[in-house]
Formats: C-alpha cells, structure tokens, sequence
C-alpha cells in the first residue's frame, strides 16, 4: 500500500552518511587509477528477491553466477564485483533503484530483472545513461521493439516469440477457430497478439479475446462462455498461482474432454506440483524444456544441481545466458570495459552456447532462438518437438 | 516589555527551518520535503470537505490520481510537458470528475456519503486498473518532468531536487493562503454553518447543495493540483495512486492533525510521513520494519481511543497553558 | 441452457456477497458503525480455513472451528474496541477500523507471508456434474450455493419469526425505544456483531477452495459490499439480498460481454440506484 510514494530510504540515508567518507577516497585517486586495467567489472544485479518473483531473482542471479564460476571467475581476464539491489517487482521504485546501481555504484553493467513495469523504468535510466544492459527475463517487446538500443540486449524472450509458434502448431491439426483467455495486462496482451498472428498466417480463422483483470482467478463465468462456444480450442496466458487455479477450473469444468487446451510455456512452469492430475498432457510452447536430451543440458543441469542442490528452470537458464552473453563480450575486448563499441559488436555476433539450444543475436538484441513444443508427463513438461527453428522477434518499430 | 506569543515564535521559526532547509539538508530530506508538502497539500483538499463542510469524504484519492494520471497522459514520451498547459488541464479534468460524482454523492449523507464517495473512488480505479486507458495495471511513467517556462525563460527547473522543493512550497504557501480567504469569506462562513446545523440552514433558504458541491469541486481540483505534482516527484503513476488506501491515509493526516484548522491538515502530513519514514527504519525496528504498518495501524487505533483532537488538538491545549496570550488564530471549538 | 449455467453463476457469486453484506448491514443498521475492516474478517476467515485445513487435514473440521474463533474474535473486538465507538462520529469509525485493516494486513504477512495459497476441495465434493456436452459444473459450487441459501433463510427466520429477531428490528428503528422496553442493548450488540464478524469469516472459509486465499483478499471484497448495502439500503436484510443477486448478475455479464468494463458496470449501477432512490431500495425516503 502507498509504495508509489515510498522514497528509497536506505540507500541515500546512506549516502548522507558516507559522503563524509568521499573526501578520504578522492586522495587515493591516482592510486586507484594505476590499478584500472586490475580493477574488478562492476556488475549490477537488480532481481526481485523478495515477494512473488524472489525466486525467479534468486535462479537468475544462481544461473548468472554458475556461468561466471564455470570460467573461474573471470571473464576477460578480470574478476567482477557484484553490487546487488532488490527491485522488489516494485515499478514505482524502478527508477530509483536503477538510478542506485548506475549513479552510486557506477557499475559497468546492469543485469535485471523479472517484472515489465519495473523493466520499463530500466530500460528508461539506462537509455539515458548509456549503461550497458542484459534482460534476463521481463518479456516486454517495446525492450527489444519500439525501446530498442544499442547497449540493451536481451537472453531471455520476448511476449510474442513464445505464443506465435503455437499458432502454426493448431492451425497444422486443423483447428479453426479458437477462443485466447488472458489476463488483461502488457504481458497477456501480448501473448495473445503472437499467438494470434501465427495462427491466422499459418490458416487459422478466428480468435476471440476474452480477458480478465490482472490478477483475478475467479474463472467459472468465462468458462461458462467457452462452454457455450465450443471452439475447436483454447489458448491461454496465466503463470504461476492464476495458471494452476485456472488449469485446476478448467479441468473441474469438464472442458478437458471436449475442448482442447493450448497455452504458452509459462503456463504448466513451475506449477506441477500443485496441479496433479489436472494439468497432465496439456501442450505449451516455450524456449526451454525437459528432456532436451543434449550433452550441453545434462552437463549445465548436473552443474546447477551440484552448486545449488535443486534443478534449474528456465530462469537459471536465462541468468546462465546472461553470463556467457557477458563473457563473449568481455573476451572480446580483453576486460577493457572502455572499449564499449568492440564490446558490443562482439556480443552482437555471439552464439551463444546455451542449455536451452544455441542461439544468436538479432538486430535488436533479442535471441533468435528455437521454441519447442512441450507436453506434460508427470511432474516434467516433455519436449515433444521443435514448434518453430531459430524463430526471431519481428521487433516492430526498432530502428537499429 | 514587550509580550512575545510563543506560538507565533515557533510558528515562525518552524517556517524558517522549512525555507532554509534544503539548502543544508541531504538531496534525500530534500526531496522527502517535497513530497510532505505535497501530501499537505492533499490534506488541506480534504479538510475543506471533512473540518470546514462535514463532509467525510473517503474517495478523495481519486482526484489526486486522476490530475497524476492527466499529467502521464498528455505529456510527451521524451520531452517535457507545459506546465502552464498541463497544471491547469490536470486541475480543470479533476474538478469536472468531482463535480460529475459530487452531483451524485452530495445527496446522500453520513454512513452513506462516505461509503459512496468510497465506491466513486474504486470506480475511477477501476477504470484505470482494468482499461488500457492509462496503461493498465501496468502504469505509466513520465520520462521527463515538465517544464516551467515563461516566455522562453525558465525561473525554476523542477528537475532538480531543490528547485522543486521550493516550486512545491511556493504552491503550499498559496494554497493555505488561499483556502484561509475562501473561509473567511462568506462562502466559508456558510460551509460552516453547514457543517454545524444543515437543517437550519436549509431552512433560513440556503442553497444547501450548491454549497456542498461547490466545496466537493474545490476539494476535488486542490486535490488534483497534489496529485499533478506527485506525477512530477515520481515520475510514475499507476492505479495504487487512487486506491481507497490512499484516501484513508490522508483522511488519517488530516484527523492526526486535528481537523478544521488549516495548520492541522499540514501538521497532520508531517506527522504521518514522519512517523512512516521513523516506523519503517530498519535502524529501529529491524526485520519488522518491513512491517510497519503494523506499528502504524495501532498508532491509529490508539489515537481514536485517546486523543480524539489529534496533534494539533493535544498542541493547542499545550500552546494555551504555556502561551502569555492565547493565539488569536487558533479555533477552541475542535471538531 | 448456458443462459441458466451464468444465471447459476451469477447467483452464486451473490449469495456469497449476501453472507459478507448482511453482517455488515446488520452491524451498520442496529449499532449505526460503519466497519470496514469487515473485509478482514472475510480475509480472517480464508486464512482460518488454509490454516486449520492444514493442521487438521479436513476443510470438514476446518470450517466449524474457524466459524467459532472467528465469533470469539468479534466478541473480543466488540468489547474491547467497537463498542466504545457507538456513540462516536462516523468519521472516527472510518479512521479506527482503517487502522484495524492496517494490522490485520501485517500479522496476516507475518503469520502467513505474500503467497498466493490453495485450499483444496474436501474429497467428498471434489467431483462434477455434466450439464450440457461440454460443461460440467463443479459440486463444491453446488454446495456453497446451497450453504448460502441456507444461512439466508435462517437469517429470514430470525430476524422475521423470532424474539431476538424482533429486538434486532426494533435496535435498527429505534434504539432508544428499545432500550427502554428492556432490552439489554450492550449484549444485544455485543452478539449481533459476533455474529457479523462469525457471518463473514464463515464466507471466507468456504469460499477459500473455490477463490484461493491471498494478501488483500479482503479489501477486494469489502468495496462490493458497500456497494451492496448502499444499493440495498442500510440494515435491510432483505434489501441486502435483492442487491447482492443484482450485483452478481452485473458482474457475471460484465465479465462475459467486456471483462474490461465489468466492476465498472457494478458501480454504475449503484450510481443509477441511487439518483432514483437515494437511501437504497428497501429504504423508502
């Protein structure tokens, strides 16, 4: 309640009380500046780490750090400094907590986070201060779309790149007509945009929109309404607690049997323990899956495992990718920060070896990337074929 | 010998302290400054309704968010907005939603205004919660504050901290000075005789609803030029900014301070957000400040039970005991 | 056929409202307070239902237990709190149960944290029925319609058939009257709001499988039943259910035709309301 007029407190108490200390640290100047080429990277990791999203903070922030470990700590040749901040998926606080890492902590670069909105205040204070950033999850297309720019880069996906390959996946059994099921926000909206034009480019009919408010989960009355359609399917963006109470409704409303049910990957992510029976054989699309049954997945899986003691999810993966995207452009340059413009041409050029299937750079710094088609078996969400090779984001309204 | 009134000493030490602060405090204080004046202003809106009219209004929030929301609106993505264009259009888009919902809610009264008021409230966000009006539930940010500009010469950039510090307090100061006219004048006079005897009033042929309404559309635009400049501290606005929880807290502000007395409603917003940076310090209270709420919601309770009157009550008994005079300006009939 | 599964739906989201509205009518109309920690008591009683059904592995034993911690609470807070309130200004009324929000907010997060938490289904109930070829409706819906209807027609009957009925009635015309007749008004309030408070735990309890439980479920809800009590008319029982039954139409409809505009629609509606009838439409002008 009435965080959007909560100040940050702690941080410039802080400062109020270390600025005395500037005076001692500007003698040691020249000093520091002998040590430059010596000098740790400065890292900023703004995650959530508390609230809903703490544990997608948390399995980013491992993924990230597995990927430096793996390259003893170095990338580049030099050691980096992490300088943490919690965004607590607080747009309000967005601005400020960025303006900490990149204004206080000047850190060379920025790595977060999970929520759009807090992204949007991001992507916002490191277009104006040309602070390199990597988005290891939020899905926002304007980030990677309308907002794109040079020193932003994307490991993750954006909303559209997920749904619009399930679009040809239908649309290829024949269904027609289909009904999409969101929540009314940036993210769900986005979603069913992508979805849609796969479906209506691969031969699809029509798709009728229904919405509701973000957060809602009361369900029954729009399950009434499917009913009484009767599309060939449904497709539908939820995550988390809305996804499992929803697959839970919709199996509970006898829809399992007679109407087809579709989603993009985050719906059975991370929720197959709650839902059991209910969410068994559901298909989803994502950049990720269980069983991909390469080598380079098994070794990151055993890795993550042995370092953390619990199985990585798509966040570790996306984190992971976020260090290796960090340590091709560090070689490049041999960790001479400085030279920003090799720097990003290298991490432009990257392929990046990732747990998920190689994938590499578009024009506007999202992964161009393969999207799997998944089913549930079990308590696994089963990789059952590749839905769309190397798809990349059409980023509208990029000019890079 | 001359007879010193203490209470105007403090009074004018404490506007002192306030002019001179920002350029001795931390950029920190500076701008938690700025917003307590802000919310102050806020809080003079609502006593108008609920000290001076007997209005308990529980939906101000909504004007305050609204102007917040007209200002995220129409400015543009990457360069500043008129402020001469937007202050007043957030102000006048404020005042005509209350003059919209006071139409109705001005027609009921007791239990039933503050629960209408209440739901009016939601109603707004909604509106901003569930359409893609102002982004959603997602919100909106102003990338650039808006600019004061006369005639090609800017007098104050409110981009920095301390220059929109004084923009913020200037504002105040012209409010105060301005609701102090309003009631002293006699279209206060006759909220004030609404506010003790509505019957009579109505029957020595008042305009009763005139008058109300016109204090809820007053209200409303005061509210919404607090709410103008909160967009501008924050820089973003989604719908929590007109949530009912924002009603009550500066409904709270207004009774902490005592209401019916225009200092009260600006002691009430010092105290209130004081009391919230202190409550929620880690330094104090460690994991639990996280928590404080808590602490806070007791305070409220507490001060319902035992001190009806507020601060600004609890001071004026104080002032009157210590004071050679008592201070002119003062109202002893509390609520 | 679908018409008649919404209408069920609709009817069913506004018994539920019913149970919450009525003890805040009730507590509104006879004690003249205007409560809106009422919403927390709903909360109070989803969070008993998670809690209890854990430790005791029954929503069966969950739902009776809550119902009487929950009655237990409102005594405790009428004595301690409300009923020094009585005879004070609205304004401060708003202001203390405010407060009371704040707190029930906090202890919930520290009791029980910001998760979102299920509430399973007890087996019993945990099937469907087919009603058309492609829509089943689940039992445990079926049921909480029932229960609702239940509590209504007991409510109906104490109020209307009773003795405590009667001084509940003649407490909402005439307090003082009453209080003259011999009615001892402080443990007649002291139960009516237990009761109250033990009404909307109970909706809580049994609506926490079909709705989840989670931070602010409580304020969500409360705005509704003021809606509902303004459009009803305040202590009207019956005006309470007429209202409750209209705003779960509007909504179920809202949420069908437009999701964006559906708690708008209920809103407009009580603003249509009242411009025709500005003290409700049990309460005759």
């Amino acid at each position: 309640m009435g965080d959007w007029m909560e100040l940050n407190h702690n941080v410039n108490r802080r400062k109020f009380l270390t600025s005395a200390g500037v005076l001692t640290a500007g003698a040691l100047l020249p000093k520091a500046l002998a040590l430059a080429q010596t000098q740790k990277v400065r890292v900023g990791l703004m995650l959530p780490y508390t609230g809903t999203y703490a544990q997608l903070g948390v399995a980013i922030t491992n993924g990230f750090k597995l990927a430096v470990a793996e390259r003893g700590n170095k990338l580049g040749g030099r050691e980096l400094e992490y300088f943490t901040v919690d965004d607590e998926a607080d747009p309000a606080k967005a601005p400020e907590n960025t303006n900490k890492l990149v204004q206080r902590d000047k850190v060379d670069v920025l790595v977060g986070t999970v929520h759009s909105g807090v992204q949007m205040g991001m992507v916002k204070i490191a277009k104006e201060n040309n602070t390199l950033m990597i988005i290891p999850n939020a899905g926002l297309d304007a980030a990677t779309g309308a907002l794109c720019s040079p020193n932003i880069f994307r490991t993750s996906f954006s909303n559209w790149q997920p749904s619009y390959p399930m679009g040809k996946v239908l649309a290829d059994r024949g269904i027609r007509n289909v009904i999409s099921l969101a929540w009314k926000y940036g993210a769900g909206e986005e979603a069913v945009a992508g979805f849609t034009e796969g479906f209506i480019k691969a031969g699809g009919k029509s798709v009728r929109g229904l919405w509701i408010p973000f957060p809602n989960v009361e369900f029954q009355a729009l399950l009434t309404e499917i009913a009484s359609i009767k599309p060939d399917a449904v497709f539908v963006f939820f995550a988390g607690g809305g996804a499992a109470k929803f697959i839970k409704d919709y199996a509970a409303a006898g829809l399992r049997k007679t109407i087809p049910l579709f989603g993009s990957g985050f719906l059975t992510d991370g929720v197959l323990d709650a839902t059991e029976e209910a969410a068994q054989g559901l298909e989803t699309t994502l950049h990720y899956a269980d069983g991909l049954n390469t080598k380079r997945d098994r070794d990151f899986r055993s890795a993550y495992y042995k370092a953390y003691t619990f199985a990585p999810d798509v966040y570790a993966v996306q984190g992971y990718d976020a260090g290796l995207l960090l340590a091709t452009g560090l070689d490049a340059v041999k960790g001479d920060i400085s030279k920003r413009k090799e720097m990003i041409a290298a991490m432009e050029k990257a392929k990046i070896d990732s747990p998920r299937g190689a994938w590499t750079m578009s024009k506007a710094h999202n992964p161009i990337q393969d999207i799997y088609l998944r089913k549930v078996v079990g308590r696994e969400n089963k990789l059952v074929s590749v839905a769309h090779k190397a798809l990349a984001d059409p980023a509208r309204g990029c000019k890079l | 010998m001359i007879p010193i009134s203490l209470p105007r000493t403090a009074l004018l030490a404490a506007l002192l302290a306030i002019v001179l602060f920002p350029l001795i405090g931390a950029t920190f204080y500076v701008q938690l400054g700025a917003k307590i004046m802000i919310m102050a202003i806020f809080a003079l809106s609502l006593d108008l309704l609920v000290g001076h009219t007997g209005l308990v209004s529980l939906g101000q929030a909504a004007y305050f968010g609204v102007a917040a929301y007209v200002l995220a609106l129409i400015s543009p993505q990457y360069e500043a907005a008129n402020l001469w264009l937007t202050l007043p259009a957030a102000m006048a888009v404020a005042a005509v939603a209350a003059l919209i919902i006071g139409f109705l809610v001005v027609r009921t009264a007791g239990v039933y205004f503050i629960m209408v008021t209440l739901a009016f409230a939601q109603m707004l966000y909604s509106v901003f919660h569930d359409t893609k009006l102002g982004g959603g539930s997602d919100g909106i940010y102003i990338y650039v504050r808006p600019e004061l500009n006369i005639a090609g010469f800017k007098p104050l950039d409110l981009e920095n901290p301390m220059q929109f510090y004084y923009f913020v307090l200037i504002l105040l100061a012209v409010v105060y000075a301005f609701l102090n006219r309003v009631l002293h004048a006699p279209f206060g006079r006759a909220l004030a005789g609404i506010r003790l005897n509505e019957q009579r009033m109505r029957s020595i042929g008042f305009p009763v609803f005139s008058y109300k309404l016109g204090a809820f559309v007053l209200a409303g635009a005061l509210a919404g030029l607090a709410g103008y400049l909160a967009a501008c501290q924050f820089g973003f606005v989604n719908p929590d900014i007109l949530a009912w929880q924002q009603s009550g807290v500066v409904l709270m502000m207004v009774i902490l301070g005592g209401m019916g007395r225009l200092h009260g409603a600006v002691l009430g917003a010092f105290s209130y957000v004081l009391l919230q940076e202190v409550f929620s310090a880690p330094a104090l209270l460690g994991a639990y400040a996280k928590h404080w709420q808590l602490v806070m919601g007791s305070l409220i309770v507490m001060i319902v039970l035992v001190f009806p009157h507020g601060i600004g009550g609890f001071l004026d008994i104080v002032l009157r005991r210590i004071s050679y005079r008592p201070p002119s300006s003062a109202r002893t009939d509390g609520t | 056929m679908f018409y008649l599964i919404q209408l069920l739906n609709a009817v069913q989201y506004g018994l539920l409202l019913f149970l919450l509205a009525s003890g805040l009518t009730l507590i509104f109309g006879i004690m003249g307070v205007i409560n809106l920690a009422h919403g927390s008591f709903y909360m109070v009683g989803a969070y008993l239902a998670y809690w209890l059904a854990k430790l005791t592995g029954s929503l069966w034993l969950a739902i009776p237990i809550g119902i009487v911690i929950a009655f237990a609470i409102g005594l405790l807070l009428e004595t301690a709190i409300f009923s020094r309130l009585y005879k004070r200004d609205h304004l401060y009324q708003v202001l203390l149960t405010f407060g009371l929000i704040l707190i029930f907010e906090e202890l919930r997060s520290i009791l029980f944290g910001d998760e979102v938490h299920g509430v399973a289904i007890p087996a019993l109930l945990d099937y469907s029925i087919p009603l058309t070829d492609t829509l089943s409706y689940p039992v445990y819906r079926l049921f909480v319609t029932a229960v609702c209807l239940g509590v209504a027609g007991l409510l109906y009957f104490v109020i209307h058939k009773t003795r405590i009925g009667m001084m509940i009635r003649a407490g909402t015309s005439n307090r003082e009257m009453a209080a003259s007749l011999g009615v001892n008004i402080p443990l007649l309030f002291a139960l009516v709001f237990a009761v109250g408070m033990a009404l909307a735990a109970f909706a809580g309890t049994i609506a926490a499988p079909i709705s989840s439980v989670f931070p602010g479920m409580g304020n969500q809800i409360l705005i509704i039943c003021f809606v509902v009590v303004v459009i009803g008319g305040i202590g009207s029982i019956n005006g309470a259910m007429i209202a409750s039954l209209a705003i779960g139409c509007a909504d179920t409809i809202g949420k069908v035709i437009a999701a964006e505009y559906s708690a708008i629609a209920v809103y407009l509606v009580m603003a249509l309301i009242l411009l025709w009838r500005p003290q409700g439409i049990a309460n005759k002008a």
